[in-house]
């Protein structure tokens, strides 16, 4: 993904990128939260994590972040430790629940955290930004959930940081807040800021990253462009009664993603079908085909769940 | 792709961290404004002593009584002004068990913020509260009237007690960081109250049977309410009492330190 501008290509070579993991884990206990993630993120990519809860991907962040520290592997943001990079305002975050003082007004609060960075924009500027200007003299504590959100949202532009990310930003949200928050942050992103956000929602994905990581378990189970990653998720099913078959020749069909073997009946998953139905009418015996469509949503939660490890889809890179 | 925004290297030079961890005078001055705006706290820590001392430092029975180099009246102003700045030093300290509580620490290690400017910060508001309450008391006791020393020992004894309560901003730090609660501020009007009595700011040990005086010794606000008084009395100061007040500084400090820094280590 070169979204890098070709004038600046000489310069970017110096450029360390945006996010930079590699073999990250994250343990809690016995409980695995990252298990072993590698990841570039360049600059000027707009990024989301996509997967359920528990799938590592707020732990990831707070790695990111500097939030927490990796059991092991490596952290860089903008080639620095996570803490360098938020000290000098290049990376600021929405979290899922970040603290605000109830006694606080919010250009109060926005004033506080603008005079914590060496460098900030107009606290006026950024209330306008963000959809709050009109109830700046408001007490934090009789702001609505998504009024708080939106000032979290602009407390992170004052810096004016290079890298924003959001941690399930709209939870809690209802629509028309949600709406409103997207328009504001993807208005926000035009101007060429990387933006590294989390969601369960996979419309929210597709709608707003150029660049999808599916998360399952604290790895990554794929990664690509939205339609690369639609494609796989909506990809289909081909069923056919085929004696003495074994998985690893079927996962060599071309365009097979993966396959399964059940008694004479096998089920290979593809975001191909015809290649696969082709392949199997004209190179095999098999007989009694049937290609069934999965809807997006199951196939996210297909590609997500537990019980898929049989058919772990491969992932385009 | 076309961008608006081209980041270079050079780009990433420019960018800079603040001096001083982040700690600044418009934070300072908005973090006084909360403590203010909490009506609360001031009627702990600023009204409440100002009522004590019209109370207790104004009866004619014994207010114009010689003591020291002034009188009771004196006296009895500068033990409420111990416990006025006391209680709005613990307050301030004990802020940040409110704001753990709030997720609003989590918050600012989004912010170059450091840690140690965090807790430095505390304690200058913490300090800011405690000098209004000493202010306060002095005034009062200057528009009554009644008290009555040498000026040089109003300074002195005021800057005894405003310093002198920086012990208790490091307990109310430790307070604040052992117990992440909104309630934590009940609980430590009950212990002030408790340790002042303890410490004979509000009654003479003498008045107390002979167990209950040795225990006193022991107390937190013995060793710092004797100090306080000691310009004012003369006379030589007691080893006891720095022992008591230098100990209590070291086991609240080493207490607010060890829970900071469990609190910051990055889980």
């Amino acid at each position: 993904m070169g979204l890098v501008p070709d004038g600046a290509q000489a310069a970017a070579r110096s450029l360390p990128p945006a996010i930079e993991l590699s073999g990250v884990h994250k343990s809690f206990g016995s409980v695995q939260a990252v298990n072993g993630i590698d990841l570039t993120v360049a600059s000027g990519e707009i990024v989301a994590f996509l997967g359920p809860n528990g799938a590592g991907k707020t732990s990831t962040i707070d790695v990111i972040l500097g939030l927490s520290q990796p059991t092991s592997g490596q952290v860089s943001v903008y080639g620095m430790h996570p803490r360098q990079a938020i000290s000098r305002g290049l990376v600021a975050a929405v979290m899922q629940t970040g603290g605000l003082l109830k006694d606080l007004t919010v250009a109060e609060t926005a004033r506080y955290t603008a005079s914590l960075f060496a460098r900030s924009q107009p606290v006026a500027e950024v209330l306008d930004r963000a959809g709050i200007a009109a109830i700046a003299d408001r007490r934090v504590g009789k702001c609505s959930g998504g009024e708080q959100q939106r000032l979290r949202f602009a407390m992170a532009l004052l810096p004016d940081p290079e890298l924003l990310v959001l941690d399930e930003p709209t939870t809690g949200m209802d629509v028309e807040g949600r709406r409103g928050f997207w328009a504001a942050i993807r208005q926000d992103a035009e101007l060429g800021r990387t933006v590294l956000f989390a969601t369960h929602y996979l419309e929210e994905a597709d709608a707003y990253a150029d660049r999808i990581i599916l998360l399952r378990h604290g790895q990554i189970v794929a990664d690509g462009t939205s339609t690369q990653v639609k494609a796989l998720a909506a990809g289909r099913t081909v069923r056919a009664t085929l004696a003495g078959a074994d998985e690893m020749t079927l996962r060599g069909i071309p365009g097979a993603d993966s396959a399964e073997v059940r008694g004479d009946t096998i089920l290979v998953h593809s975001s191909d079908s015809d290649a696969v139905a082709r392949y199997l009418l004209t190179s095999t015996p098999a007989t009694d085909l049937e290609i069934t469509t999965r809807g997006l949503e199951d196939a996210f939660i297909a590609l997500t769940s537990d019980d898929t490890d049989s058919s772990s889809p491969g992932a385009p890179r | 792709m076309s961008s608006t925004r081209s980041l270079t290297a050079a780009d990433l030079a420019t960018r800079q961290a603040p001096g001083l961890g982040g700690l600044n005078p418009t934070v300072l001055g908005l973090e006084v404004r909360r403590l203010v705006r909490n009506r609360r706290t001031v009627i702990f820590a600023v009204i409440a002593p100002v009522v004590l001392f019209l109370v207790f430092g104004l009866n004619k029975a014994y207010a114009n009584d010689p003591d020291g180099h002034g009188n009771v009246s004196a006296f009895i102003m500068v033990s409420m002004a111990l416990y006025g700045a006391v209680l709005a030093t613990t307050t301030g300290g004990a802020m940040v068990s409110i704001e753990r509580a709030a997720g609003w620490s989590r918050q600012l290690r989004l912010t170059p913020l450091s840690p140690t400017a965090y807790i430095i910060m505390k304690i200058l508001t913490a300090m800011v509260l405690g000098l209004a309450s000493v202010l306060a008391v002095f005034a009062v006791g200057i528009i009554t009237g009644k008290p009555s020393m040498p000026v040089y020992l109003w300074i002195v004894s005021g800057l005894c007690v405003w310093i002198g309560s920086l012990v208790f901003a490091a307990f109310g730090l430790f307070l604040g960081y052992l117990l992440p609660t909104e309630n934590v501020m009940q609980f430590l009007g009950i212990v002030m109250a408790l340790l002042a009595f303890a410490g004979g700011l509000f009654i003479p040990l003498s008045h107390y049977p002979q167990l209950l005086q040795t225990i006193a010794k022991f107390t937190p606000l013995y060793g710092l309410n004797q100090l306080v008084h000691a310009p004012l009395l003369g006379g030589s100061i007691h080893l006891a009492w720095v022992a008591n007040a230098a100990a209590w500084l070291a086991i609240f400090a080493g207490g607010a330190i060890w829970r900071f820094r469990k609190d910051t280590a990055r889980v």
